[in-house]
Protein backbone atom coordinates (compact mmCIF):
# COMPACT_ATOMS: atom_id res chain seq x y z
CA UNK A 1 0.00 0.00 0.00
CA UNK A 2 3.17 2.45 1.19
CA UNK A 3 4.95 1.56 -1.97
CA UNK A 4 1.88 2.32 -4.04
CA UNK A 5 1.45 5.47 -2.74
CA UNK A 6 5.07 6.04 -3.04
CA UNK A 7 4.78 5.11 -6.93
CA UNK A 8 2.25 7.00 -6.97
CA UNK A 9 4.26 10.30 -5.96
CA UNK A 10 6.83 9.30 -8.14
CA UNK A 11 4.62 9.22 -11.30
CA UNK A 12 2.87 12.89 -10.38
CA UNK A 13 6.65 14.07 -9.89
CA UNK A 14 7.57 13.15 -13.53
CA UNK A 15 4.20 14.44 -14.97
CA UNK A 16 4.93 17.73 -12.87
CA UNK A 17 8.71 17.79 -14.48
CA UNK A 18 7.04 17.29 -18.08
CA UNK A 19 4.43 19.77 -17.55
CA UNK A 20 7.57 22.33 -16.24
CA UNK A 21 9.67 21.56 -19.39
CA UNK A 22 7.32 21.59 -21.80
CA UNK A 23 5.46 25.15 -20.79
CA UNK A 24 9.31 26.23 -20.42
CA UNK A 25 9.90 25.56 -24.15
CA UNK A 26 7.15 27.04 -25.32
CA UNK A 27 7.06 29.80 -23.67
CA UNK A 28 11.07 30.66 -24.82
CA UNK A 29 9.34 29.47 -28.48
CA UNK A 30 6.64 32.17 -27.86
CA UNK A 31 9.04 34.69 -26.84
CA UNK A 32 11.34 33.80 -29.60
CA UNK A 33 8.27 34.49 -32.30
CA UNK A 34 6.87 37.23 -30.25
CA UNK A 35 9.30 38.96 -29.85
CA UNK A 36 8.39 42.09 -31.62
CA UNK A 37 7.24 45.27 -29.69
CA UNK A 38 6.05 48.74 -31.44
CA UNK A 39 7.86 51.47 -30.23
CA UNK A 40 7.78 55.61 -30.55
CA UNK A 41 9.70 57.71 -32.52
CA UNK A 42 13.56 57.14 -31.68
CA UNK A 43 15.10 60.07 -30.07
CA UNK A 44 18.48 60.57 -32.58
CA UNK A 45 20.31 63.43 -31.34
CA UNK A 46 21.41 65.16 -34.48
CA UNK A 47 25.02 65.14 -32.90
CA UNK A 48 25.38 61.55 -32.16
CA UNK A 49 27.11 59.33 -34.81
CA UNK A 50 24.29 57.77 -36.66
CA UNK A 51 26.11 54.35 -37.44
CA UNK A 52 27.50 52.44 -40.27
CA UNK A 53 25.36 52.50 -43.46
CA UNK A 54 24.99 50.76 -46.46
CA UNK A 55 22.13 50.91 -48.99
CA UNK A 56 20.20 53.97 -50.82
CA UNK A 57 19.00 57.09 -48.75
CA UNK A 58 15.64 56.81 -50.55
CA UNK A 59 15.15 53.23 -48.92
CA UNK A 60 11.61 52.85 -47.85
CA UNK A 61 12.55 50.84 -45.01
CA UNK A 62 15.66 51.53 -42.75
CA UNK A 63 17.09 48.56 -40.27
CA UNK A 64 19.26 49.38 -37.34
CA UNK A 65 21.29 46.26 -35.97
CA UNK A 66 22.89 46.74 -32.19
CA UNK A 67 25.53 44.37 -32.59
CA UNK A 68 28.23 43.56 -31.01
CA UNK A 69 31.31 42.55 -32.68
CA UNK A 70 32.35 39.84 -29.93
CA UNK A 71 28.54 38.08 -29.33
CA UNK A 72 28.19 34.97 -31.38
CA UNK A 73 23.93 35.19 -31.62
CA UNK A 74 25.35 38.09 -34.12
CA UNK A 75 28.00 36.28 -35.64
CA UNK A 76 25.94 33.53 -36.22
CA UNK A 77 23.27 35.99 -37.96
CA UNK A 78 26.10 38.05 -40.08
CA UNK A 79 27.14 34.39 -41.63
CA UNK A 80 23.81 32.76 -41.78
CA UNK A 81 21.85 35.94 -42.91
CA UNK A 82 24.03 38.73 -43.52
CA UNK A 83 25.01 37.91 -47.12
CA UNK A 84 20.98 37.38 -48.05
CA UNK A 85 19.84 40.15 -46.77
CA UNK A 86 22.49 42.37 -48.04
CA UNK A 87 21.70 40.73 -51.89
CA UNK A 88 17.99 40.50 -51.78
CA UNK A 89 17.07 43.07 -49.55
CA UNK A 90 19.51 45.93 -49.59
CA UNK A 91 21.12 45.85 -53.06
CA UNK A 92 17.82 45.92 -54.79
CA UNK A 93 17.20 49.53 -52.45
CA UNK A 94 13.97 48.20 -50.24
CA UNK A 95 16.26 48.56 -47.06
CA UNK A 96 18.98 51.16 -46.20
CA UNK A 97 20.70 49.29 -43.26
CA UNK A 98 22.95 50.64 -40.57
CA UNK A 99 25.20 49.06 -37.58
CA UNK A 100 25.13 50.50 -34.45
CA UNK A 101 27.99 49.66 -31.83
CA UNK A 102 26.40 47.69 -29.00
CA UNK A 103 29.56 46.25 -26.99
CA UNK A 104 28.44 44.45 -23.48
CA UNK A 105 30.93 44.34 -20.67
CA UNK A 106 30.26 40.40 -20.82
CA UNK A 107 32.55 39.69 -23.69
CA UNK A 108 36.15 40.82 -22.95
CA UNK A 109 37.55 41.50 -26.82
CA UNK A 110 34.12 43.09 -28.16
CA UNK A 111 35.41 46.78 -27.14
CA UNK A 112 38.80 46.68 -28.64
CA UNK A 113 36.89 44.90 -32.39
CA UNK A 114 34.67 47.43 -32.61
CA UNK A 115 37.60 50.37 -31.80
CA UNK A 116 39.22 47.56 -34.95
CA UNK A 117 35.88 48.33 -36.71
CA UNK A 118 35.98 52.03 -36.28
CA UNK A 119 39.38 52.53 -37.35
CA UNK A 120 39.13 50.66 -40.28
CA UNK A 121 35.82 52.65 -41.25
CA UNK A 122 38.51 55.68 -41.15
CA UNK A 123 39.80 54.35 -44.23
CA UNK A 124 36.26 53.10 -46.04
CA UNK A 125 36.68 50.04 -44.60
CA UNK A 126 34.14 49.28 -42.30
CA UNK A 127 31.62 46.34 -43.46
CA UNK A 128 35.07 44.39 -44.86
CA UNK A 129 36.20 44.67 -40.78
CA UNK A 130 32.95 43.87 -40.18
CA UNK A 131 32.76 40.49 -41.70
CA UNK A 132 36.61 39.78 -41.18
CA UNK A 133 35.54 40.17 -37.34
CA UNK A 134 32.07 38.23 -37.68
CA UNK A 135 33.32 35.55 -39.79
CA UNK A 136 36.38 34.92 -37.89
CA UNK A 137 35.18 35.61 -34.18
CA UNK A 138 35.68 31.82 -33.20
CA UNK A 139 39.69 32.60 -33.98
CA UNK A 140 39.83 35.76 -32.28
CA UNK A 141 37.54 35.67 -29.11
CA UNK A 142 39.30 33.79 -26.89
CA UNK A 143 42.63 35.35 -27.57
CA UNK A 144 44.51 37.23 -24.79
CA UNK A 145 45.42 39.77 -27.04
CA UNK A 146 42.89 40.12 -29.94
CA UNK A 147 44.52 42.94 -31.71
CA UNK A 148 47.36 41.12 -33.14
CA UNK A 149 44.81 39.19 -34.97
CA UNK A 150 43.30 42.13 -36.00
CA UNK A 151 46.29 43.76 -37.36
CA UNK A 152 46.27 40.39 -39.81
CA UNK A 153 42.33 41.10 -40.92
CA UNK A 154 43.40 44.40 -41.18
CA UNK A 155 46.34 43.46 -43.74
CA UNK A 156 43.61 40.75 -45.40
CA UNK A 157 41.58 43.54 -46.58
CA UNK A 158 44.27 45.96 -47.70
CA UNK A 159 44.11 48.80 -45.19
CA UNK A 160 47.59 50.76 -44.13
CA UNK A 161 48.41 48.77 -41.52
CA UNK A 162 50.60 51.28 -39.44
CA UNK A 163 47.76 54.07 -39.83
CA UNK A 164 44.98 51.35 -38.63
CA UNK A 165 47.69 50.62 -35.41
CA UNK A 166 47.93 53.69 -34.60
CA UNK A 167 44.03 54.13 -34.58
CA UNK A 168 43.54 51.54 -32.59
CA UNK A 169 46.18 52.64 -30.13
CA UNK A 170 44.87 56.02 -29.41
CA UNK A 171 41.34 54.66 -28.57
CA UNK A 172 40.07 57.59 -29.93
CA UNK A 173 36.62 55.98 -30.96
CA UNK A 174 36.20 54.96 -27.51
CA UNK A 175 34.01 57.83 -26.40
CA UNK A 176 31.85 57.45 -30.11
CA UNK A 177 31.29 53.63 -29.08
CA UNK A 178 30.24 54.46 -25.57
CA UNK A 179 28.05 57.04 -26.71
CA UNK A 180 26.13 55.05 -29.48
CA UNK A 181 25.59 52.27 -26.84
CA UNK A 182 23.84 54.45 -24.80
CA UNK A 183 21.68 55.82 -27.14
CA UNK A 184 21.30 52.18 -28.13
CA UNK A 185 19.79 51.45 -24.10
CA UNK A 186 17.52 54.48 -24.78
CA UNK A 187 15.53 53.01 -27.12
CA UNK A 188 15.31 50.12 -25.07
CA UNK A 189 18.09 47.71 -26.58
CA UNK A 190 19.63 45.40 -24.15
CA UNK A 191 20.99 42.44 -25.97
CA UNK A 192 22.37 41.36 -29.22
CA UNK A 193 21.44 41.74 -32.02
CA UNK A 194 18.89 44.43 -31.45
CA UNK A 195 16.76 45.47 -34.57
CA UNK A 196 14.93 48.17 -35.27
CA UNK A 197 12.80 48.07 -38.14
CA UNK A 198 11.00 51.35 -38.75
CA UNK A 199 8.89 51.61 -35.13
CA UNK A 200 9.58 47.85 -34.59
CA UNK A 201 11.86 46.35 -32.07
CA UNK A 202 13.25 43.09 -32.05
CA UNK A 203 16.12 40.76 -30.69
CA UNK A 204 17.90 37.73 -31.36
CA UNK A 205 19.43 36.09 -34.39
CA UNK A 206 17.00 36.16 -37.18
CA UNK A 207 16.62 34.19 -40.20
CA UNK A 208 15.76 35.77 -43.59
CA UNK A 209 12.02 35.14 -43.83
CA UNK A 210 11.40 37.01 -40.48
CA UNK A 211 12.96 40.14 -41.17
CA UNK A 212 11.78 39.87 -44.73
CA UNK A 213 8.12 39.85 -42.91
CA UNK A 214 9.03 42.39 -40.67
CA UNK A 215 10.23 44.89 -43.35
CA UNK A 216 6.71 44.05 -45.55
CA UNK A 217 4.80 44.37 -42.21
CA UNK A 218 6.72 48.19 -42.09
CA UNK A 219 7.03 49.27 -45.83
CA UNK A 220 3.07 48.64 -46.25
CA UNK A 221 2.46 50.83 -43.07
CA UNK A 222 4.42 53.40 -44.72
CA UNK A 223 2.39 53.68 -47.74
CA UNK B 1 13.41 6.55 -8.75
CA UNK B 2 16.10 9.43 -8.53
CA UNK B 3 17.58 8.66 -11.76
CA UNK B 4 14.72 8.73 -13.95
CA UNK B 5 13.37 11.97 -12.38
CA UNK B 6 17.14 13.22 -12.99
CA UNK B 7 16.93 12.58 -16.64
CA UNK B 8 13.67 13.91 -17.30
CA UNK B 9 15.05 16.98 -16.23
CA UNK B 10 18.06 16.74 -18.03
CA UNK B 11 16.29 15.79 -21.39
CA UNK B 12 14.55 19.21 -21.16
CA UNK B 13 17.41 21.04 -21.02
CA UNK B 14 19.23 19.79 -23.24
CA UNK B 15 16.03 20.32 -25.43
CA UNK B 16 16.01 23.16 -25.19
CA UNK B 17 19.61 23.63 -26.00
CA UNK B 18 19.07 21.74 -29.26
CA UNK B 19 15.89 23.60 -30.01
CA UNK B 20 17.89 26.94 -29.38
CA UNK B 21 20.89 25.33 -31.87
CA UNK B 22 18.46 24.47 -34.90
CA UNK B 23 17.43 27.89 -34.73
CA UNK B 24 13.51 27.05 -33.19
CA UNK B 25 14.50 29.36 -29.90
CA UNK B 26 15.43 32.92 -30.42
CA UNK B 27 17.75 34.22 -27.85
CA UNK B 28 19.60 31.52 -25.05
CA UNK B 29 19.21 32.75 -21.56
CA UNK B 30 21.86 32.76 -19.75
CA UNK B 31 22.53 34.85 -17.42
CA UNK B 32 25.88 36.12 -17.56
CA UNK B 33 27.31 32.93 -19.46
CA UNK B 34 28.94 32.71 -22.10
CA UNK B 35 25.91 29.72 -23.67
CA UNK B 36 26.17 30.65 -27.03
CA UNK B 37 30.13 31.16 -27.24
CA UNK B 38 30.38 27.12 -25.86
CA UNK B 39 27.39 26.40 -28.24
CA UNK B 40 28.43 27.89 -31.86
CA UNK B 41 32.12 26.77 -30.98
CA UNK B 42 33.69 24.23 -32.94
CA UNK B 43 33.19 22.26 -29.59
CA UNK B 44 29.16 22.29 -30.31
CA UNK B 45 29.01 19.81 -33.05
CA UNK B 46 29.94 16.34 -33.31
CA UNK B 47 29.82 14.08 -35.93
CA UNK B 48 27.85 16.57 -37.56
CA UNK B 49 25.64 17.10 -35.37
CA UNK B 50 25.11 19.70 -32.50
CA UNK B 51 26.22 17.99 -29.15
CA UNK B 52 22.99 19.03 -27.39
CA UNK B 53 21.14 16.49 -29.75
CA UNK B 54 23.37 13.71 -27.84
CA UNK B 55 22.38 14.95 -24.66
CA UNK B 56 18.88 14.44 -26.11
CA UNK B 57 19.60 11.09 -26.95
CA UNK B 58 21.64 9.75 -23.93
CA UNK B 59 18.81 11.43 -21.24
CA UNK B 60 16.10 9.45 -22.62
CA UNK B 61 17.86 6.12 -23.00
CA UNK B 62 18.81 7.15 -19.27
CA UNK B 63 14.88 7.88 -18.61
CA UNK B 64 13.71 4.83 -20.53
CA UNK B 65 16.34 2.85 -18.82
CA UNK B 66 15.33 4.13 -14.82
CA UNK B 67 11.51 3.69 -15.68
CA UNK B 68 12.59 0.15 -16.67
CA UNK B 69 14.03 -0.65 -13.26
CA UNK B 70 11.01 0.26 -11.55
CA UNK B 71 8.64 -2.01 -13.44
CA UNK B 72 7.00 -5.16 -11.77
CA UNK B 73 9.63 -7.73 -11.65
CA UNK B 74 12.15 -5.89 -12.48
CA UNK B 75 12.29 -3.81 -8.93
CA UNK B 76 14.10 -6.16 -7.23
CA UNK B 77 16.78 -6.99 -10.17
CA UNK B 78 20.55 -5.59 -10.46
CA UNK B 79 20.69 -4.94 -14.27
CA UNK B 80 18.53 -1.83 -14.89
CA UNK B 81 20.88 -0.67 -12.29
CA UNK B 82 24.11 -2.27 -14.43
CA UNK B 83 22.47 -0.51 -17.12
CA UNK B 84 21.88 2.93 -15.87
CA UNK B 85 25.31 3.20 -14.21
CA UNK B 86 27.08 2.00 -17.38
CA UNK B 87 25.30 4.68 -19.45
CA UNK B 88 25.29 7.35 -16.58
CA UNK B 89 29.27 6.52 -16.62
CA UNK B 90 29.38 6.98 -19.73
CA UNK B 91 28.03 10.28 -19.71
CA UNK B 92 29.71 11.87 -17.23
CA UNK B 93 32.98 10.49 -18.87
CA UNK B 94 31.76 12.87 -22.11
CA UNK B 95 30.86 15.30 -19.62
CA UNK B 96 34.14 15.62 -18.24
CA UNK B 97 35.44 16.21 -21.39
CA UNK B 98 33.27 19.06 -22.36
CA UNK B 99 33.82 20.61 -18.86
CA UNK B 100 37.54 20.37 -19.81
CA UNK B 101 37.16 21.96 -23.00
CA UNK B 102 35.20 24.99 -21.86
CA UNK B 103 37.32 25.61 -18.99
CA UNK B 104 41.09 25.01 -20.81
CA UNK B 105 40.30 25.56 -24.41
CA UNK B 106 37.16 27.93 -24.61
CA UNK B 107 37.68 29.67 -21.47
CA UNK B 108 34.41 30.13 -21.48
CA UNK B 109 31.59 28.28 -19.07
CA UNK B 110 28.06 27.59 -20.22
CA UNK B 111 25.57 27.42 -17.06
CA UNK B 112 23.35 24.87 -18.62
CA UNK B 113 26.11 22.40 -19.78
CA UNK B 114 27.16 22.38 -15.72
CA UNK B 115 23.68 22.27 -14.81
CA UNK B 116 23.72 18.88 -16.77
CA UNK B 117 27.04 18.05 -15.31
CA UNK B 118 25.89 18.07 -12.18
CA UNK B 119 22.59 16.08 -13.31
CA UNK B 120 24.76 13.39 -14.86
CA UNK B 121 26.79 12.87 -11.88
CA UNK B 122 23.64 12.75 -9.74
CA UNK B 123 22.27 10.29 -11.83
CA UNK B 124 25.62 8.05 -11.94
CA UNK B 125 26.36 8.55 -8.05
CA UNK B 126 22.48 7.71 -7.75
CA UNK B 127 22.95 4.51 -9.97
CA UNK B 128 26.37 3.45 -7.76
CA UNK B 129 24.52 3.46 -4.64
CA UNK B 130 21.31 1.29 -6.22
CA UNK B 131 24.41 -1.08 -7.24
CA UNK B 132 26.00 -0.51 -3.54
CA UNK B 133 23.04 -0.96 -1.71
CA UNK B 134 21.40 -4.20 -3.88
CA UNK B 135 24.96 -5.78 -3.57
CA UNK B 136 24.07 -6.71 0.23
CA UNK B 137 20.89 -7.38 0.06
CA UNK B 138 19.72 -10.85 -1.02
CA UNK B 139 17.29 -11.56 -3.38
CA UNK B 140 13.81 -13.08 -2.65
CA UNK B 141 13.44 -17.02 -2.51
CA UNK B 142 12.47 -17.81 -5.61
CA UNK B 143 13.53 -14.77 -7.65
CA UNK B 144 16.34 -16.84 -9.57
Amino acid sequence: MAEARRMKGFYLGLAAVAVIGVAAILWARSNAAGGVEEIGPIPVSTEAFPGYSMGSDSAPVQIIEYGDFQCPACGQFAVLTGPDVKRRLVETGQVRWTFRDFPLGIHPNALVAHLAAACADEQGQFWNMHDQLYFRLGEWAPERRPARMFRDYARVIGLDVKQFEDCVDSRRYLGRIEATRRTGETVGVSSTPTFIIGNLRVSGSLSFDSIQVLVNRVAGANR
Amino acid sequence: MAGAMLALIGFFLSLYLWLWKTGVLGTLACGSGSCDFVQLSEYGELFGQPVALYGVIGYLGLFATGLWGLQGRWVARREPTVVLAVLSGLGVAFTAYLTYLEAAVLHAWCRWCLISAAIIVAIFASAVAGLWSTRTVSPPAGSR
